[in-house]
């Protein structure tokens, strides 16, 4: 019961004013920014975090929830109606999305979207409530070297499960751990790889520099070359009649709505798993387990709704270990708690003691969130879909000159603006051969709590390495770590030949 | 695709000895009783890039990976062109904020993009030149007492800061 007592507080915190407004806007903001091709929920957590030093930490963390929530459902809208993914969450919902559009029932998908979208984000944000005060609580016990075995295994879930080229993950993980490495050493106090003796490294590389880089400058000039073709977008007729008889046809998924939920629930909390292969499963164990599955990807409002439920649930549960144990479980929330760092809150489980407001604050405000984003979802269908015929030559110049400034802002150094546009660029480069990003993004965040996690492990155990392994705990999740970066080795066991990965 | 997966992976390799050696600046060796020293954390990272690098160009001799099997180009002419143009513009945008600041450099930036890009109207286009920079001004100047670098147009400013600060 003290969890309710919690919650009530929260929503008192949620409920003030200025928070509500930020709510409001902040999922009205996501729907647009999902609803643009190319966009994400990442992409605009990264560009707009440095527009949320005007409001107090507790707002700004809710508006930029509000925000990754809002840019859920927008991702939908494009799907649908352009056949391109809002964003790569949202790729499972053109499977089904796009031939209803265009069999003229776009409005069956849109609204069959948004429901889902606040059945998965509901039901994700009551498990998020009812898990994470106990998971706090175990937290609470953690030192140093746990602290380490958990980012270990955070960036082995990326090699396990990532699915990306392996030496490639690998690498995207050491680079970013090296350049948050860079300035000065945490122990000793003396400046390290200040490159070329530029005093812009003295106060290190601010993850946001990275996160802009390649979430903003990057991403826009890889929408650039991808969106030189024409585009066809179907037309929607939206009326009240039609959209109670959606309606009914999508409760009648209401199964399928609930399995997408805790499926991607628990998929978002791993991490490297988050929201894209959370529904892409929902999708295919949708299409498995229905009666007609033949009807799958010839439009049936049921392959909609399965993803949407999915990649909701995912972003609630991917804020689970971040506020828990201060491990990000996806690049949105990776870059979230690079702002909690920048705001003064230590993640982790202490938040949950010293910190309730914000963290029930925050809870609260996800349930509301969820309910704006269903009301102005549905509400101005027409209104987003206006936002795919803004055409991207006008919105591309204002997102770079927003990462300009943004890139700016933090340091207040122009210095790094410009390692923004070279990571922005090369970044780019590197996407196009397959080197996955979004665990450099996650090491730049983690790296300046793993290395002094594991140095000060190692200093109160005498310089004793096997400290990480003799401990329950952290041993466990070291063997579980080990595993996970073992895992794509096995792949090769049964065709009985060797191949080696490295 | 093939030339690019491999110049990319030497260039990284490259750019992974580097940080090797920039690394070695501080202790890298172990500290008896206390673990590791400074160097070590970047050392050890930046010789698994390495190692990472020469699995990528072995994986690229096998053709093990997609881009490596992959003949097509890796960027054709017309987005070469495209990116080349952005990348540039970006450059110089970013270059001249050095010299004329941010509300000069921006709205250039923006004008040039809109117009050359995207052959938009100019009534539109000044209408965008026009709003950004006074929005910029009160939202982060004002709102955010953050001072956006302004080079040799400081001084116009003056007479803003007294009215509104």
């Amino acid at each position: 019961m003290e969890i309710l007592y919690l919650l009530g507080n929260g929503f008192g915190i949620a409920f003030e004013p200025l928070n509500l407004g930020l709510v409001i806007f902040g999922a009205t903001v996501g729907l647009f920014i999902g609803a643009m091709p190319g966009l994400g929920s990442v992409n605009g957590v990264a560009i707009l975090l440095p527009m949320t030093f005007l409001v107090p930490p507790t707002s700004a963390v809710i508006f930029l929830g509000a925000i990754y929530y809002g840019a859920m459902y927008g991702g939908a809208i494009s799907s649908i109606m352009l056949g391109i993914p809002g964003a790569s969450t949202a790729v499972a919902t053109t499977f089904d999305g796009r031939p209803l559009a265009l069999q003229g029932k776009a409005d069956l998908a849109l609204v069959g979207a948004a429901v889902a979208s606040f059945v998965g984000g509901t039901i994700s944000v009551v498990l998020f409530t009812a898990f994470a005060p106990p998971l706090a609580e175990v937290a609470l016990a953690f030192g140093p070297p746990e602290e380490f075995a958990l980012m270990m295994m955070a960036f082995a879930t990326f090699v396990g499960l990532g699915g990306d080229d392996i030496p490639k993950t690998l690498f995207s993980i050491m680079i970013g751990l090296v350049f948050s490495a860079v300035g000065l050493d945490i122990i000793s106090g003396e400046p390290r790889l200040i490159f070329m003796g530029l005093p812009g490294f003295f106060h290190g590389i601010n993850f946001l520099v990275l996160a802009i880089g390649i979430y903003g400058i990057g991403e826009m000039l890889w929408t650039i070359e991808v969106s030189r073709g024409n585009v066809t977008m179907s037309k929607a007729s939206v009326s009240i009649a039609r959209t109670i008889d959606a309606l009914k046809q999508i409760l009648r998924t209401w199964k399928t709505m609930i399995m997408g939920s805790f499926l991607g629930y628990f998929v978002g909390i791993l991490p490297a798993a988050g929201a894209t292969p959370g529904s892409l499963m929902a999708y295919g164990i949708a299409k498995s387990t229905s009666k007609d599955s033949d009807s799958f990807g010839k439009g049936n409002v049921a392959g909609v709704v399965a993803p949407e439920a999915a990649n909701n649930a995912a972003s609630t549960g991917s804020m689970l270990p971040m506020l828990t144990l201060g491990i990000p479980g996806s690049p949105t929330t990776a870059i979230l708690l690079g702002g909690m760092v920048i705001w003064g809150l230590e993640p982790g489980p202490l938040l949950f003691v010293d910190h309730q407001e914000f963290v029930w604050g925050l809870i609260a405000s996800l349930y509301a969130a969820n309910f704006f984003a269903l009301i102005i979802n549905i509400a101005f269908i027409p209104a987003f879909i206006a936002v795919l015929k803004l055409p991207f030559t006008i919105l591309a110049p204002i997102i770079f000159a927003l990462c300009v400034i943004g890139g700016y802002v933090p340091t207040q150094d122009m210095h790094d603006v410009w390692l923004m546009l070279i990571f922005g660029f090369v970044g780019y480069l590197m996407r196009k051969l397959d080197y996955p990003l979004a665990p450099a993004v996650l090491a730049i965040v983690l790296g300046p709590i793993a290395e002094p996690a594991m140095r000060q492990s190692l200093i109160g155990a005498q310089g004793d390495v096997m400290t990480f392994f003799t401990r329950p705990i952290s041993g466990t999740i070291m063997a579980i770590a080990i595993l996970l970066l073992l895992m794509p080795a096995f792949k090769y066991l049964p065709f009985g030949r060797k191949k080696e990965a490295k | 695709m093939r030339l690019a997966e491999l110049i990319m992976a030497l260039v990284m390799a490259v750019f992974s000895v580097y940080l090797m050696w920039k690394s070695t600046e501080l202790p890298i060796g172990w500290i008896p009783e206390e673990g590791p020293g400074g160097g070590a954390f970047p050392f050890w990272l930046a010789t698994g890039m390495l190692l990472c690098c020469i699995a990528i160009l072995y994986n690229w001799a096998r053709r093990l990976s997609p881009p490596s099997q992959s003949d097509d180009v890796f960027m054709d002419n017309e987005t070469v062109r495209l990116i080349g143009t952005v990348t540039i513009a970006l450059t110089v945008m970013i270059g001249a904020i050095h010299f004329v600041g941010v509300y000069v450099s921006v709205p250039l930036f923006m004008a040039f993009y809109m117009r050359f890009l995207g052959r938009h109207s100019w009534r539109l286009i000044s209408s965008f030149v026009v709003l950004t920079p006074i929005i910029t001004f009160f939202f982060f100047e004002i709102a955010l007492k953050k001072t956006l670098p302004k080079g040799m147009t400081e001084e116009f400013f003056y007479p803003l800061y007294d009215m509104f600060m």
